[in-house]
């Protein structure tokens, strides 16, 4: 097989679903719904998160988000976003899937509203409860190999590491763990939350991440439209650089031209 | 339920007045609702949506009624 045949060829699986796209993106804090469209167009994602809240009665005929990104191109992922215990987040899960008949979820358990850190006890035991109950849920966390582990035993579909607090575009904040969780895992790794810009996204990728999730990097951008293909370049840079396999690094310089036949 | 012959049910929080006999399904249509594009629990348990138009409102019911909206 040739390289240029591999890389068409490379694509990632999530309980049984295959994808080409490693990016996913979130459907929040866009200024409109053609804009969010357009943003989701430009990136490429085969995979959009989706919140689930209560339709509004007193105007029931506001525009929706299924009337401008068709769940039947890309595939909806609901999320638990403000769900602060396991109970609340199994629920939303449910109505979930009685709204659009997924079982792949994305399971968020926040611990504080302040840093909006995973509190990893909940999402443990909700993802217990979410598997037995037929669920495949992709699972956001802190970037613990132990904990990932554990939510891997759990039955965890995915592992979703923070590469910094939700929505802070901070960029990767310890990439020692990331890399030890992508080494350990038996399910695809993808960061989720922290990514800020262009070089955030490549480098979860450089570190064997099979993708990344992110929302605020693209929706607050000043050009979302615009930073959405950036997005889209840089996840795929950083995967082909990572099965590129990259230089040792030296401590000190190392000519590039030949030093024989030096006049 | 009241003299009129009305009942009062909780929608998204929100007190209602409905006709008595109405389905689940009937109830979210009168609300302007598609009933395929939103997912209902009453009194805290999943109404399937096959199940919508068999399940009859009654009085005091809790409903919530959720779709999907943008999130990260």
């Amino acid at each position: 097989m040739t390289a240029q045949q591999d890389i068409k060829a490379d694509t990632w699986t999530v309980a049984g679903r295959t994808f080409s796209s490693r990016l996913i993106v979130g459907t929040g804090k866009y200024k409109s719904l053609e804009e969010n469209a357009a943003a989701v167009e430009a990136s490429g994602a085969e995979i959009v998160t989706v919140a689930v809240r209560r339709v509004n009665i007193s105007d029931p005929n506001q525009p929706m988000l299924t009337d401008f990104i068709d769940p039947k191109k890309v595939t909806y992922l609901p999320n638990t976003a403000g769900c602060f215990t396991a109970e609340d987040a199994i629920r939303t899960l449910r109505l979930a899937r009685e709204a659009g008949g997924w079982n792949l979820v994305k399971l968020e358990v926040l611990g504080e509203a302040k840093t909006l850190y995973p509190d990893m006890r909940e999402t443990l035991r909700a993802t217990g409860t979410l598997v037995k109950e037929g669920f495949e849920p992709m699972v956001y966390c802190v970037d613990d190999p132990i904990a990932a582990k554990q939510l891997e035993e759990a039955g965890a579909v995915a592992i979703m590491p923070l590469g910094a607090p939700i929505g802070s575009g901070l960029g990767i904040q310890n990439r020692v763990t990331i890399r030890l969780i992508v080494e350990s895992a038996g399910v695809p790794v993808l960061v989720d939350a922290g990514v800020g810009t262009a070089s955030d996204a490549a480098q979860a990728m450089e570190l064997g991440c099979d993708g990344v999730l992110m929302n605020t990097a693209i929706a607050e951008a000043k050009e979302p439209v615009l930073m959405a293909r950036a997005m889209k370049a840089a996840v795929e840079s950083g995967r082909l650089a990572y099965l590129a396999g990259r230089m040792q690094k030296r401590r000190y310089a190392d000519p590039s031209s030949p030093l024989a036949g030096l006049i | 339920m009241s003299l009129d012959g009305n009942l009062g049910i909780r929608v998204n929080g929100e007190h209602r007045r409905v006709p008595t006999g109405l389905s689940v399904a009937q109830m979210v249509n009168s609300l302007g609702l598609d009933p395929l594009r939103v997912a209902v629990e009453r009194n805290l348990e999943i109404v399937p949506r096959s199940s919508l138009s068999e399940v009859c409102v009654e009085d005091g019911d809790d409903y919530e009624i959720v779709h999907f909206v943008g999130g990260g």
